[in-house]
């Protein structure tokens, strides 16, 4: 193909005076790669395709099924059934031939997710779990690559740029930074439902901030979160400032990431990893334990009447380092629910470690020891 | 202090109304008051920005800030 035929297709673009061929020429020798072809994926995979990004890679295992068409606007009703990936990749060669597609019809995990990654410039999250979220923030942080974040809930939608290096500041936030904790309720777009256009909107931004970033035209939302709701077209801006203390929790290493439950982290534990007062008193009677306190410096009263380490929350990802704990682990707090994050977080990082949380925390203790006195 | 209270998603359901009119010192007693006053808040995991920018402790609150109720979404 000649000088001329290489930017034909895109000359809508190149004769735009911000753009040029020298950003379609950053389009073509960028490497995107695309988790999840369904809601989010679907859209962005067009708009990247039709864009001229040089590579694009898509991560998906799932199978069309006719209520995906409500949004997943790249399949056609004779593919239900057919494989996701496969099937968005066809789409996007047909829609644009010049670019390279490559299909990865597999469960993104531990195993691969730096595998999968490393041969990429960037990641766009399309999936639709924290788990799958949580993953791919560390895989990039750990891999230097930057990271479009999106994700929808009914009529609301969020977009952010993550590990991306600010370029006035130089301060780079990711995933973590923002949301610490994944809630334990598992909710899917299957159970609490999702407006078509939506994903389509907040998938196209996510292309948007992808180009803006590989063209360096425009102010892609570097360290920001931008929610939009599609009922009433707000658009409110956050910006999102690096935690230490979570900062700590994120595998640091290979080893770590492998290690790293990511199921544990976003599930609520099982009933048998919560200790009740009258067991904890069990417990302490029989067996050389350790007692972790996660509540704040200034909650009183400090617990006195027995041995225990005091390990503020907003101090945990940083300070679980510095513990040997002898025997098994029991964390307390004032209600029960931080020991459970505790516990989560001690968990997904040492698999192995016998932990409990107590129930209902040291509200429900004083009222078992009062009442049994 | 006088505050605009900004919520989304699961919040606004619980809350009832996306924008509102608070009062609070600070982010922790604005966070107890409301969850004291909408009980349902209390199992939710959400972050909270002052004036466009996320906190991780407790801030102190002054009149006309705006305090927005940020949860985590998943759909994809």
């Amino acid at each position: 193909m000649s000088k001329e035929e290489k930017y034909n297709r895109y000359q809508r673009q190149v004769i735009l005076n911000e753009f040029g061929t020298v950003s379609q020429d950053k389009l073509f020798s960028v490497k995107v790669l695309v988790i999840g072809a369904g809601g989010l994926g679907c859209p962005a995979l067009q708009y990247l395709a039709a864009a001229g990004v040089g590579q694009i890679g898509i991560v998906d295992f799932d199978i069309i099924s006719l209520t995906n068409l409500q949004r997943q606007v790249l399949y056609a009703t004779e593919e239900v059934g057919r494989g996701k990936a496969e099937t968005a990749a066809k789409k996007i060669r047909a829609l644009n031939p010049e670019i390279k597609v490559e299909v990865f019809n597999t469960r993104i995990q531990n195993s691969n997710a730096l595998e999968l990654i490393s041969p990429y410039d960037i990641v766009l999250d399309g999936s639709d779990n924290f788990a799958t979220r949580y993953l791919l923030n560390d895989a990039c942080v750990l891999l230097n690559k930057p990271l479009i974040y999106g994700a929808v809930f009914q009529f609301e939608g969020q977009v952010g740029v993550f590990n991306l290096e600010d370029k006035l500041t130089q301060i780079k936030a990711n995933y973590r930074d923002l949301f610490p904790f994944p809630p334990l309720e598992k909710l899917s777009c299957n159970e609490i439902g999702v407006i078509g256009v939506l994903p389509g909107i907040i998938g196209v931004m996510q292309a948007a901030e992808t180009i803006k970033i590989v063209t360096d035209v425009g102010m892609p939302s570097t360290n920001k979160i931008i929610s939009y709701n599609v009922l009433n077209n707000r658009l409110y801006e956050v910006e999102i400032v690096p935690n230490e203390n979570m900062g700590s929790v994120m595998p640091k290493s290979k080893a770590e990431l492998l290690k790293f439950d990511y199921e544990w982290f976003c599930n609520a534990p099982p009933i048998n990893e919560q200790i009740t007062p009258e067991d904890f008193h069990e417990l302490l009677k029989n067996e050389k334990i350790t007692v972790i306190d996660v509540r704040e410096k200034d909650e009183l009263p400090l617990i006195t009447w027995i041995e225990n380490i005091h390990l503020p929350m907003s101090e945990f990802g940083r300070g679980i380092k510095t513990i040997s704990p002898t025997g098994k682990i029991v964390l307390i707090c004032q209600s029960g629910k931080r020991s459970l994050e505790a516990l989560q977080i001690l968990k997904s990082k040492n698999p192995g470690c016998e932990v409990f949380s107590l129930i209902g925390g040291l509200d429900s203790w004083e009222k078992k020891s009062k009442s049994s006195v | 202090m006088a505050i605009k209270l900004l919520t989304f998603g699961q919040i606004t359901e619980i809350i009832g109304q996306s924008e509102s009119a608070v009062n609070a010192l600070d982010s922790d007693a604005l966070k107890a008051q409301l969850i004291r006053q909408f009980p349902g808040l209390k199992d939710l995991q959400f972050v909270i920005a002052v004036n466009k920018k996320l906190i991780s402790k407790n801030t102190d609150l002054k009149d006309g800030d705006t305090v927005a109720l940020l949860p985590p979404f998943s759909g994809g």
